[in-house]
């Protein structure tokens, strides 16, 4: 779980949990403020960094290559581009504010639900010998492990809605947008989920590593972006089929193998529900991949590899908010009912509503998301072999879940909303029919994937 | 001189390469080229779209030969692209005009 505080949020967490009655878990965490001075674990630091390290994998280059692939070979290197340079940017924005604004503040009164402060402007005060809390009492990792190991969800997350906009946006307006959302969408949503003031924290939702943050967050600003820029060009005219599979593949597989750091790392400690959550991302994924493609052999005769690799990553984001909650068996029916349930979006939902969102960053990271929140409800039972924590009831847990889906739907959908107006008043959204005819590789970016 | 362009299935380019060897044409030029016939295209699926592909694959091969050689090259072609399935495609005789290798300046005949 990412639900961490630094150290001098504990108390005001404390606080936080009289007043509003919150679950065991923030006490429990909050706890150890009052004991001796905690102790940091070499084993638990050298875990995290691994992880930080396996979660920008997922970005570049496997997010990078998942998409490019998918995409026709005149637009390869817009895809590419927007994705190394989303990520290059975001990690300049989470040291300079977006580290603040999501974990900073004193976490009492006023905003201190649904943002931080500018009290960590440029990691002001975060030095090697600042430490953040664990779930473990009296146990932390260096603070600036926790910063960099955030940045990496702060920076796959808007890469993700690359997929729903590609082939087709000027690449300053993806630019803007992504900053604009990331400021505010991303951060008040890291900052509601993930602080100890923040607002879906104390309600006890659980978001084990960052399924309502990360992935309904990106999912919704990818369905909402993909409607107000309007279809590609050609479309259900001309062939867009997939310009290069294996990429793709290769992409998903490196997603998986840094899925390890995200959902394990997210529990920023090395210990056996290390391991759960780990094993979790094996068979949850491993079961949505031959969902998906017996579902598909099923209804339309062929089981495809991009079938197959789209279900891993529907389940790989079904599994992320239930990583630490849910048991093995657990994880492998939510990993199967994720796989079945994304290819209904992406072969019913969208061509129903008609709206373009070009790799399906909805079908697969919004539905995913969503059935992975509400499913974390079901699975974190311990009738069903789960981890849930103190005070667990099945549907005041579904209850707290669905609310917390609703907030992030429409947090971001209305934050994405207006940022891509102001884009568009800025710079305008699209790029003109004969560069979007050419492909963004050379209009944009002049130069071509494959000579 | 004749022009025998073929139109054939991509996997059935080695064969015909070496039937015209044994019939001692020992020069051809393939162009991989797309197009359909009777056979028509097949439909392919990524996620929730179907694309119908109406052009396939084939191969285009042109030789010039003689006169005296045509019918020959022509039934060693269809023997050895000939799969008895709908797309095997088809053999096109042109009559050729003029031909000159570049190298020396030579013409006709003896430019084959």
């Amino acid at each position: 779980m990412t639900l961490v505080k630094t150290s001098n949020l504990l108390g005001a967490a404390a606080f936080a949990s009289l007043l509003l009655a919150v679950p065991a878990l923030a006490q429990d965490a909050a706890a150890p403020a009052a004991e001796a001075a905690a102790t940091v674990d070499k084993g638990d630091t050298a875990w995290m960094l691994v992880s930080t390290i396996l979660v920008i994998l997922m970005t570049l280059p496997g997010l990078a290559l998942f998409y490019g692939g998918l995409v026709r070979a005149k637009n390869m290197l817009s895809v590419l581009m927007q994705v190394f340079a989303g990520f290059s940017m975001i990690a300049l924005l989470w040291v300079a504010y977006g580290y603040s604004l999501a974990f900073g503040g004193s976490g009492t009164g006023g905003l201190s639900a649904f943002i931080g402060d500018f009290s960590k402007l440029f990691l002001n005060g975060v030095t090697p010998e600042s430490t953040s809390a664990t779930f473990t009492a009296g146990v932390e990792i260096p603070e600036l492990t926790f910063v960099i190991f955030q940045l990496t969800f702060g920076a796959i997350t808007p890469a993700l809605i690359v997929g729903a906009i590609a082939e087709r946006m000027k690449f300053g307006a993806v630019m803007l947008f992504l900053a604009i959302w990331f400021t505010f969408s991303y951060l008040p949503m890291a900052h509601m989920v993930w602080s100890g003031s923040g607002l879906l924290f104390n309600m006890g939702a659980y978001d084990f590593a960052g399924g309502t943050v990360v992935h309904i967050n990106a999912g919704i600003a990818g369905l909402v972006a993909a409607i107000v820029l309007g279809p590609r060009l050609g479309l259900n005219r001309e062939p867009m089929a997939p310009h290069n599979l294996t990429f793709t593949l290769i992409g998903a597989c490196l997603l998986w193998v840094g899925w390890f750091g995200f959902n394990a790392g997210s529990n920023l400690e090395a210990n056996g529900l290390t391991a759960q959550a780990l094993l979790n991302t094996i068979t949850a994924t491993s079961a949505a991949a031959l969902a998906w493609a017996s579902a598909e052999k099923f209804i339309r005769g062929h089981a495809s590899l991009l079938g197959a690799a789209s279900g891993a990553v529907a389940g790989l984001v079904a599994i992320t908010p239930a990583a630490g909650f849910a048991g093995t068996v657990g994880a492998i029916a939510l990993g199967a009912i994720a796989g079945v349930v994304c290819l209904w979006a992406v072969v019913w939902l969208k061509p129903k509503f008609k709206y373009d969102d070009s790799l399906d960053v909805f079908g697969v990271h919004g539905v995913g998301g969503i059935v992975g929140a509400l499913g974390t409800a079901i699975f974190a039972s311990p009738a069903l072999g789960g981890f849930a924590l103190d005070g667990y009831e099945m549907g005041h847990q579904f209850v707290t879940q669905l609310t917390a889906v609703g907030i992030a739907v429409v947090w971001s959908g209305v934050v994405a909303f207006i940022a891509l107006m102001i884009v568009k008043a800025v710079m305008g959204l699209r790029v003109t029919e004969a560069a979007e005819t050419d492909g963004l590789d050379l209009s944009s970016h002049g130069e071509r994937a494959y000579n | 001189m004749k022009l025998v362009m073929a139109i054939i299935k991509p996997s059935r380019l080695e064969e015909v390469r070496q039937a015209l060897n044994s019939l001692d044409v020992h020069g051809m030029t393939v162009t991989e080229v797309k197009g359909y016939g009777r056979q028509k295209g097949h439909s392919e699926i990524y996620r929730g779209t179907e694309y119908a592909v109406h052009f396939l694959p084939k191969l285009k091969i042109e030789i010039a030969v003689d006169d005296a050689q045509s019918d020959d090259i022509v039934s060693a072609i269809r023997e050895a692209a000939q799969t008895g399935r709908i797309g095997d495609g088809k053999i096109f005789v042109l009559d050729l005009e003029h031909v000159m290798r570049i190298r020396t300046g030579e013409t006709g005949a003896a430019a084959l």
